[in-house]
């Protein structure tokens, strides 16, 4: 039987693949601006947060109205909890990449300490796991989802990759290189930040195709 | 020997008694399954591959389901399903039916409720039951609770006031009509009326309650007021709940149980049915996509 709430929540899909976009190019715009020392980009990236926020409202609101008026079960409830969960995960991956523009601000007026390679690789996973995310949200696909769990390890390795780096052949031998430093860290923190957002989406995507809790519990990815 | 209900049947005109209502004192076997519930006790009440008929139509198909003692147990599914057949069953209202026919096993307590040995009026002393329509008879208020102690046979005026008074207190209704007890039953709203109902049925002391959609014909206070009683009763009293509204089968039950044509398809916590079904036609049937 077609229902007219199948059409409600194709739009609320439609919704978090809109939220999902504006969350990959704003990560791309930041790291951009970040590699590029380019002031004007990262404003850009900073300004358009506002977009996100004011969609992450509406939204929400959207959620709340389809839990108030349809009183959904089941696969219904599961997807309509995991889109609210999405949403706010999204949401701070936006924050996050305004971090990330901020960082590019700090530096844009200093001579870059040296080229990014690391930090570039590292949004390139994130927004490749943002995408895989939002794709296994749409196809319902739990082994792209599970790919996107077991993917975290990588975008840790290369933070801690940058932070060795950067502490250890730079810092430690030229405390005055730290000015510059500093801001690439927090850049691979928050950049690796943003990854961890992309596997709670997916951890809770999971739970809305086959309701299982794999959040806190990876033997159950197995 | 009287019973509630049947007299209230009569009354209504419906007097097709199966013979087998006149039976000896009860003696049940006394076998218990021993495998428990979905909470681990012992069930109140078992069926076991219960298959029912109406003439040639067959309306339930091996039913095996167990009722967890002093736990809501809500019953769903779409109309025609057999649920409302399937708890008429629970205290053999099955027998007014004429041309009916009904194998399998009930047990209450481990004992067979469709033994020879188990007398009609004393089980549904043990298993009232409540229907969607509130019915109360054309008697006072007071009258309608001490019916079913009058005929069975309890004199005491003041054993039977104190069982009235209790009886309308348990039912969330004393302090409402405490003032109206010689009116007329009639002259009460349609949710006092079921709460009537509701405490002419615990005036026999049931041990099972069976709710045939009780709510169905109730406003949002007063099905507010009967969920509410039913979560109090559930503390002293095991209860099955037939209902076609999903979320109040969420709100009051503790297990749920789904029937499709005839089968049971699937029981569960109700928290798990209604978040995550195992079976493909409980979850299209609770969201909507059929029924």
């Amino acid at each position: 039987m077609q229902r007219h709430f199948d059409e409600e929540l194709q739009q609320l899909k439609n919704d978090i693949l809109k939220m999902g976009a504006l969350a990959q190019e704003a990560i791309v715009n930041s790291v951009d601006a970040l590699k590029n020392r380019d002031k004007a980009a990262a404003k850009k990236v900073i300004n358009s947060d506002a977009e996100m926020d004011k969609l992450e409202l509406a939204i929400d609101e959207k959620c709340l109205d389809l839990i108030v008026l349809h009183q959904p079960m089941a696969r219904d409830l599961r997807f309509i909890t995991t889109a609210i969960k999405m949403n706010a995960e999204l949401e701070r991956i936006g924050d996050l990449a305004v971090d990330v523009a901020q960082r590019a601000l700090d530096i844009s007026d200093k001579p870059l300490l040296k080229p990014l390679v690391d930090i570039p690789k590292l949004a390139e996973t994130a927004k490749r796991m943002i995408g895989e995310a939002i794709e296994s949200f749409i196809k319902r696909d739990t082994e792209l989802a599970k790919k996107v769990v077991l993917s975290d390890p990588e975008a840790d390795t290369l933070k801690r990759g940058v932070e060795k780096e950067l502490i250890y052949d730079y810092m430690m031998k030229d405390g005055s290189t730290a000015d510059r430093a500093v801001p690439l860290l927090l850049a691979a923190r928050h950049l690796e930040r943003v990854c961890d957002h992309a596997v709670s989406m997916a951890e809770d995507i999971i739970y809305m195709v086959d309701a299982k809790v794999v959040r806190h519990h990876p033997e159950e990815l197995k | 020997m009287h019973d509630i209900n049947v007299d209230y049947e009569k009354q209504m005109g419906m007097e097709n008694f199966h013979p087998s209502l006149v039976r000896g004192p009860v003696e049940l076997n006394t076998n218990s399954m021993g495998e428990g519930d979905i909470f681990g006790a012992e069930p109140k009440i078992s069926a076991r591959n219960v298959n029912f008929c109406y003439g040639s139509k067959r309306a339930l198909n091996g039913i095996n389901i167990d009722f967890s003692p002093r736990r809501v147990t809500a019953i769903i599914g779409p109309s025609g399903c057999g649920k409302s057949t399937f708890i008429r069953l629970l205290n053999r209202m099955h027998e007014l039916v004429p041309d009916s026919r009904l194998e399998g096993e009930i047990l209450l307590d481990g004992l067979d409720i469709l033994s020879p040995a188990c007398d009609a009026a004393e089980l549904r002393k043990r298993v009232g039951m409540v229907f969607q329509k509130p019915n109360p008879f054309p008697k006072s208020v007071f009258e309608n609770v001490a019916y079913g102690l009058q005929v069975n046979g309890v004199r005491d005026r003041n054993l039977i006031e104190e069982k009235v008074v209790d009886s309308l207190k348990k039912a969330a209704l004393w302090d409402e009509i405490k003032d109206r007890l010689k009116d007329s039953a009639l002259g009460l709203s349609g949710g006092q009326q079921q709460r009537l109902c509701i405490a002419r049925c615990l005036a026999v002391s049931p041990e099972v309650i069976l709710f045939d959609e009780p709510c169905a014909s109730l406003d949002p206070i007063s099905t507010a007021k009967i969920e509410e009683l039913i979560l109090t009763l559930k503390k002293d009293y095991t209860i099955v709940i037939v209902t076609h509204n999903m979320q109040q089968a969420a709100r009051v039950s503790d297990q749920t149980a789904f029937f499709l044509m005839g089968d049971l398809i699937e029981m569960g916590r109700t928290e798990s049915i209604f978040k995550a079904p195992r079976d493909r036609r409980t979850e299209d049937y609770i969201t909507g996509r059929f029924g």
